[in-house]
């Protein structure tokens, strides 16, 4: 099967990636509604009449002259890798600016398709498009297509065939200022005389790159004989166009042609049935999404309103859960004869895993809230709400956008940062990543503030603890711009997408995907690591305390009985290899009013954060002859453990290192495992000491 | 003071960007930016002679929104400081 390599490029946000999932039929690839969502080169395949189409989807870029990490990724592709046809794809709502961009990639010299993605919005928008014009002028083929719809979709793969086979290129018809024409003309005419020709490029092509200073062009012809006699009409030709711009900058020239060349094209082939200047939908809502004083009070709202469901909304399916996961435990423990399988299935495994399942209604309401601030537009709308606020602690107003992701989950957040510009901005938006509590951490608050507050509360403790997190988090970045990562401040400029009503499949999709792997963490990784708990925990066996305790209950009363029976466990669990590495860091946490059960927890949750919750309800469930399901597992938190250590241990965790995954993460993109080092040590210290000053305000 | 204020609000004075109010509208006249912020702004259309709307103002200016070519772009009233514009 012949395999055709396609790469989709153009501006950020015109839909992209949405248009590789509906031509692929797919939904393999992350969408939303502001600029900057694909940050990493990402590749899908799948069949065509026989053909084998491997997509490439590339970040988003404004012009192939780079600006930010993730824009370099798009040039470097586009300039150095091999594939056979580019699909240029453009919004046709915003085709002129869009254009800029493919004259630029029409210097390629490649195999090019134009995709004029959402056909569905044009037509509502009154935008009617000359296909047949536009194809004229820039001389490649030009489909209108739409990603929601999927209409033109069929369309587009049929000439991506055709252009793939075809080797001729239509001509184009492209015209610039009447300055730069008559001086191309000049210079063409020159070169012709001359017999010159380079490449596949015309003499017309050649011409006009010398004016507008190709670099590689100029690299290239710098040995040729034929510049001496060129220098000068290039000097003299530069003049005219210096007069005529008003300018000596040859890259404003080159962008003033551009633009006047764009505006020719549209002027020419769109038509417009709706009168301008009319309030669209768009403005409408940012007359009150960004108005000058209700825009942030609102954007609280809605943070505090989301902290609210996921608290409340999440709860009412929690007690079937929790219920259900105690009577399988229930049913399994009678059905299993032998002891020892008995004691892992129901108090490792299903005492772990179970702990943490309980929690995926919560999970799944943050998630919702989180695509839903992805797809309408409104992320980039707070972010130019808190640009002013983020400025004063040293931040960018895009890092927003990592941040925030970090609420779900710090990894994808971390590579959500390459969308900053400024090297500075970018590490301090890493190492405060951690500082928004990641979902994985939203059980181990959902847990303690539902135990020791009441049910009415607990939303609001929810809120502040984020908010808490959050700010802390800004005050670390103000120190570390201060401290560490002097420099010059980033300018703030970026795209404010249309408001656009999130589609329920792009929600359902990204809701699904997230809880999938949630369950799929609790099925595998918290599951095995709940057994090694559980073992961890019950060994090694201690025959001469049991057997001491066994005299002494065989002598006592059936009262006793039983208050001696729970002390051995006790007993057991302190002297057992976890009992004793908690033991051993006790001290260290001692101070904060962790026992060594929280302190082993604490340890656990390295790895993940889940597994701080799967470790208690494991060490508690062994500890003590209770059901295993959380309600329980709360009763028993607040029974054992005192408000102040509680409340020192929310903070502990909302501070110290993300897991393990994220941390490599981390190090990946922070540029070394020394910035691993760093953020070990800064997360540890400052969580220490909160947690400290929050113990000791609580204690008295 | 009063005087420069009606001066100001006069239509064709040269000002700054930053010095627009929700609702105006104005014509770019020179962009005094870095090469890389210059590119940027041309990117989304912002170059000399284009036309564009002040569509809101966060507190304080510290970010505007303006639209040009029906394009929304957000920026910082200090990057709205370094370019000049004619009010229309
Ligand atoms: N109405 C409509 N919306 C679309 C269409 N295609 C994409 N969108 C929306 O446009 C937004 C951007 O889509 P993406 O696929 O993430 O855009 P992208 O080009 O990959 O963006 P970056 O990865 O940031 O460069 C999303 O909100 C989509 O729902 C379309 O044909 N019609
Ligand atoms: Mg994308």
């Amino acid at each position: 099967m012949d395999t055709i390599k396609i790469v989709l490029a153009g501006q950020p946000n015109v839909g992209k990636s949405m248009l590789i999932n509906a031509m692929s039929g797919s939904n393999g690839l992350k969408v939303g509604n502001f600029s900057g969502v694909t940050v990493e080169k990402t590749e899908l395949c799948f069949e065509h009449h026989c053909h084998m189409f491997e997509m490439v989807d590339l970040p988003g870029t404004y012009s192939i002259s780079g600006f930010s990490q993730e824009e370099k990724v798009a040039h470097k592709y586009l300039l150095n890798e091999e594939y056979d046809v580019i699909i240029n794809v453009l919004d046709a709502t915003h085709l002129k600016r869009n254009l800029l961009l493919t004259l630029e990639l029409l210097k390629l010299n490649k195999k090019m398709v134009l995709a004029l993605n959402m056909a569905d919005e044009a037509k509502k928008e009154g935008i009617d498009i000359d296909i047949k014009q536009i194809e004229k002028i820039v001389g490649v083929p030009v489909v209108l297509v739409s990603a929601n719809t999927k209409e033109g979709v069929e369309e587009l793969l049929e000439k991506v065939h055709e252009v793939a086979d075809n080797h001729d290129r239509i001509k184009s018809n492209i015209t610039y200022s009447d300055v730069m024409e008559e001086e191309a003309l000049e210079i063409e005419k020159f070169l012709a005389q001359k017999g010159f020709a380079l490449r596949d490029l015309s003499n017309r092509e050649i011409a006009l790159r010398l004016l507008i200073e190709d670099k590689a062009l100029y690299k290239e012809m710098h040995d040729e004989p034929i510049m001496l006699e060129l220098q000068p009409l290039i000097l003299k030709a530069r003049q005219h166009l210096y007069t005529h711009h008003e300018t000596k900058d040859v890259q404003e020239i080159k962008a003033n042609e551009y633009h006047a060349i764009a505006r020719g094209i549209h002027l020419e082939t769109v038509k417009c049935q709706r009168n301008k200047g009319g309030k669209t939908l768009t403005k409408r809502i940012d007359e009150l999404l960004i108005n000058k004083y209700l825009g942030i009070p609102i954007f609280l709202f809605l943070m505090w309103g989301l902290f609210q469901l996921t608290f409340t909304v999440g709860a009412i399916p929690m007690e079937l859960i929790d219920s259900a996961i105690g009577a399988f435990g229930d049913w399994v423990g009678s059905n299993i004869s032998n002891e020892f399988m008995r004691n892992v299935i129901v108090d490792g495994i299903i005492a772990g895993v179970g702990a943490v399942l309980l929690f995926l209604p919560n999970i799944i309401i943050l998630y919702i809230g989180i695509a839903l601030l992805e797809t309408t537009g409104y992320m980039s709308r707070v972010a130019f709400l808190l640009d002013g606020f983020f400025h004063k602690f040293g931040l960018h107003g895009k890092s927003f956008i990592p941040l925030v992701t970090g609420f779900g989950c710090s990894v994808p957040a971390y590579m959500a940062a390459r969308t900053l510009k400024s090297e500075k901005d970018r590490l301090i938006t890493l190492f405060i990543i951690g500082f928004m509590s990641c979902g994985a951490r939203l059980p181990i608050y959902v847990l303690f503030t539902g135990a020791f507050f009441g049910a009415e509360q607990a939303g609001n403790i929810l809120f502040i603890i984020y908010i808490s997190g959050a700010m802390l988090g800004l005050v670390m970045a103000k120190v570390l711009r201060v401290v560490v990562f002097k420099g010059e401040d980033e300018p703030f400029v970026m795209e404010m997408p249309k408001y656009r009503f999130p589609s329920f499949t792009l929600i359902w999709h990204t809701v699904y995907n997230n809880a999938k792997s949630y369950v799929k963490k609790a099925g595998t990784f918290i599951l095995a690591a709940s057994v090694l708990v559980w073992v961890l925990a019950t060994y090694p066996n201690q025959p001469l305390l049991e057997q001491e305790y066994q005299t002494k209950i065989e002598q006592s009363s059936k009262e006793d009985a039983t208050v001696l029976e729970n002390e051995l466990k006790m007993k057991k669990l302190e002297q057992s290899y976890l009992g004793q590495i908690g033991k051993v860091s006790e001290p260290v946490f001692a101070p904060l009013g962790f026992d060594w059960k929280m302190t082993v927890a604490l340890e656990t949750g390295l790895a993940a954060k889940e597994v701080v919750v799967s470790t208690l309800g494991v060490l508690y469930s062994i500890g003590d002859e209770v059901d295993e399901n959380s309600n329980a597992l709360a009763r028993e938190l607040k029974k054992n453990i005192s408000f102040a250590s509680a409340m020192a241990f929310i903070v502990f965790v909302m501070i110290y290192l993300p897991c393990l995954a994220a941390s490599m993460v981390f190090a990946k993109e922070a540029g070394g495992y020394k910035y691993l080092l760093y953020l070990f040590v800064f997360t540890t210290v400052t969580a220490w000491v909160f947690s400290f000053v929050t113990y000791r305000i609580f204690i008295n | 003071m009063v005087m420069i204020m009606q001066l100001y609000r006069d239509k064709g004075i040269k000002m700054k960007l930053s010095e627009l109010h929700k609702g105006d509208k104005a014509m770019i006249k020179k962009i005094d930016s870095s090469e890389d912020l210059k590119r940027r702004l041309a990117s989304f259309g912002v170059v000399r002679g284009s036309e564009l709307s002040v569509e809101a103002c966060s507190l304080g200016k510290k970010t505007m929104e303006i639209m040009v070519d029906d394009t929304l772009i957000g920026l910082r009233g200090e990057e709205a400081k370094e370019i000049e514009v004619e009010k229309l």
